[in-house]
């Protein structure tokens, strides 16, 4: 076993085995029994009210916007166990004194970050991943829908996760735990904020909310990949069923061009040079 | 004798804090070395510098012949921190499973075995480090700096939670060490300590090197002292070779002499003239 596969593997013992892993364990739980309720309820719910010509758009409707709100949820959850499994990675764990016998040892600095990252990625991916094919399962056997793409907007939410797991390293080689939990709640904040302000401008035909918007899409693509993904639920969607479904979530959801995607591999790499350079400088 | 560890004109500078100010020292291969100096003397900085932790502003250390915080470097060292902490869900044998693996040697049981057996912990080989006493954490602690067959061990404060028992053992492995050719660095605040197992020591007061010898050598004679009849009689001046002149005069003289005690200052008394007074 290699010292990265060693430090990812003690990284995900220790997302399983803190109490933190439980809280959101607890947390997911609640989330998808109350989910499964409320779906439940949503689609008896309206289809009592439908006669037979609307029921396919009624589906499609009450289906894809449930589903839409369990992104936001995973999103969010998922934020919170990239944040918990991040936050204190260097100068957190440098304070407690838990980093220094690791970093001692024969493996680089860089390295160490790395494993610490892809330990950190792997558990988000997992739990991520769960939980919304957990929703859209639940949205399935509740009301019969399923989204026009599943597979795509399921990575990247994950991949919008992983980024955010990326920035909560980033800060832990600067700040301290608790300050460091704070600036990445509030850049995830920032992004649904600026995420937002975009699809208002987008409505009022503003070009300066559209600008803020897509500033901010740049500056903290995680939202952009949970628009897009958010996007692909109902790609394939049109006519009375798509009218109603742009009126929830989805109202601003936008489709990411090519260059969005280019531009977080980009984005990820001068995240990584960033974490490392700074501490490979950095006095423990 | 193979140099285990070389500091040479170290410095280290915090902003306006000169932490170290061109320190230098050397630790043979099988030599026990023994770090002494008040709070804020550098002696952690200066570990810390050998393990890599901390960059030097000025002058360099090398590890068995490597730059500190080299992979070879780092290959050579064990390394005990003065405030460690292990993640309190893990077992004794787990922290030391994921320290042989970050080592490069491999998660082999029986050398786990082994080494717990040597910190007294064999029986707690399963044992969440939460669930451990302080000290038990401190023989983990030692442990784990063993794992990977160091040349060189940085020890800080390596007893500082250990009780009497445990201070002997840790004596004894100390020596164990010393015969085995490993060189150690010991880091401590408890005079005696150092005083009964380092060869040499060095103390550092406010970054700089301010005495340096063997325990023998840094103190000084303070006079004789001969039990009689009457009670005990004082030689201020007297040196060691004075001392059967004086028992022959008292016999002469028609007293009978019951013990002689040569007296030199202790360490604690080199100690505090050097590091400056009461302060330190």
């Amino acid at each position: 076993m290699t010292a990265v596969t060693a430090v990812a593997l003690h990284t995900l013992q220790e997302a399983l085995r803190r109490r933190v892993f439980l809280v959101v364990l607890v947390l997911t739980v609640a989330f998808l029994g109350l989910f499964w309720l409320g779906v439940d309820r949503a689609f008896d719910e309206a289809l009592r009210f439908a006669d037979g010509s609307e029921l396919l758009e009624i589906e499609v409707a009450v289906g894809a916007t449930l589903l839409g709100l369990a992104m936001f949820a995973t999103l969010f959850l998922g934020t919170v166990l990239a944040i918990f499994l991040t936050l204190g990675a260097v100068r957190g764990d440098a304070e407690r004194g838990t980093l220094q016998p690791l970093v001692v040892r024969p493996i680089g600095r860089s390295t160490f970050l790395l494993a610490r990252f892809l330990g950190a990625a792997a558990v988000c991916t997992l739990y991520v991943v769960g939980v919304f094919t957990a929703a859209a399962g639940i949205v399935r056997t509740a009301g019969g829908w399923w989204p026009d793409e599943f597979f795509a907007p399921t990575l990247e939410l994950a991949a919008a996760v992983v980024l955010l797991c990326a920035l909560s390293l980033l800060g832990s080689v600067f700040l301290s735990t608790t300050a460091n939990g704070i600036a990445v709640f509030m850049l995830f904040g920032a992004g649904l904020t600026g995420g937002l302000l975009g699809q208002i401008g987008e409505a009022m035909n503003s070009e300066t909310l559209i600008d803020v918007g897509r500033r901010t899409a740049y500056a903290l693509p995680f939202e952009a990949l949970y628009q897009d993904g958010l996007h692909r639920l109902t790609s394939e969607t049109f006519g009375a069923a798509a009218f109603v479904v742009r009126l929830g979530p989805f109202g601003g959801a936008e489709a990411a061009g090519g260059g969005l995607f280019a531009w977080i591999v980009v984005y990820v790499g001068l995240v990584a040079l960033a974490a490392g350079t700074a501490f490979a400088r950095r006095d423990l | 004798m193979a140099l285990a560890l070389a500091a040479h004109g170290v410095e280290k500078r915090y902003g306006a804090v000169e932490a170290l100010r061109g320190v230098s020292l050397e630790v043979a291969a099988g030599e026990l070395v023994g770090l002494l100096g008040p709070n804020g003397a550098g002696k952690s900085t200066l570990v810390k510098i050998a393990c890599g932790l901390v960059h030097p502003s000025a002058g360099r250390v090398e590890v068995c012949g490597a730059p500190a915080g080299s992979p070879r470097a780092r290959r050579a060292l064990g390394y005990l921190a003065e405030l460690f902490r292990f993640p309190g869900w893990m077992t004794a044998d787990e922290v030391l499973t994921l320290h042989q693996r970050l080592a490069g040697k491999g998660a082999d049981a029986g050398t786990r075995k082994e080494l717990l057996e040597r910190v007294g912990l064999a029986e707690a080989r399963t044992r969440p480090v939460e669930e451990m006493s302080k000290g038990m954490q401190q023989r983990l602690g030692i442990a784990q700096a063993l794992v990977g067959s160091p040349r060189l061990l940085l020890l800080d404060e390596p007893t500082s939670a250990l009780d009497p028992a445990g201070r002997r053992d840790v004596r004894g492995l100390l020596d164990d060490l010393r015969r085995a050719g490993i060189g150690v660095l010991l880091n401590s605040h408890l005079l005696t300590e150092v005083e009964l197992v380092c060869d040499r020591v060095v103390i550092l007061s406010r970054g700089d090197v301010v005495a340096a010898g063997r325990p023998d050598e840094l103190s000084r004679p303070r006079g004789v002292e001969v039990d009689v009849d009457g009670g005990t009689r004082a030689y201020p001046a007297a040196t060691r070779d004075e001392v059967p002149a004086i028992v022959r005069d008292l016999v002469a003289a028609g007293e009978d002499v019951y013990g002689v005690r040569v007296l030199a200052t202790s360490l604690e008394e080199v100690y505090l003239e050097a590091a400056g007074g009461e302060d330190a």
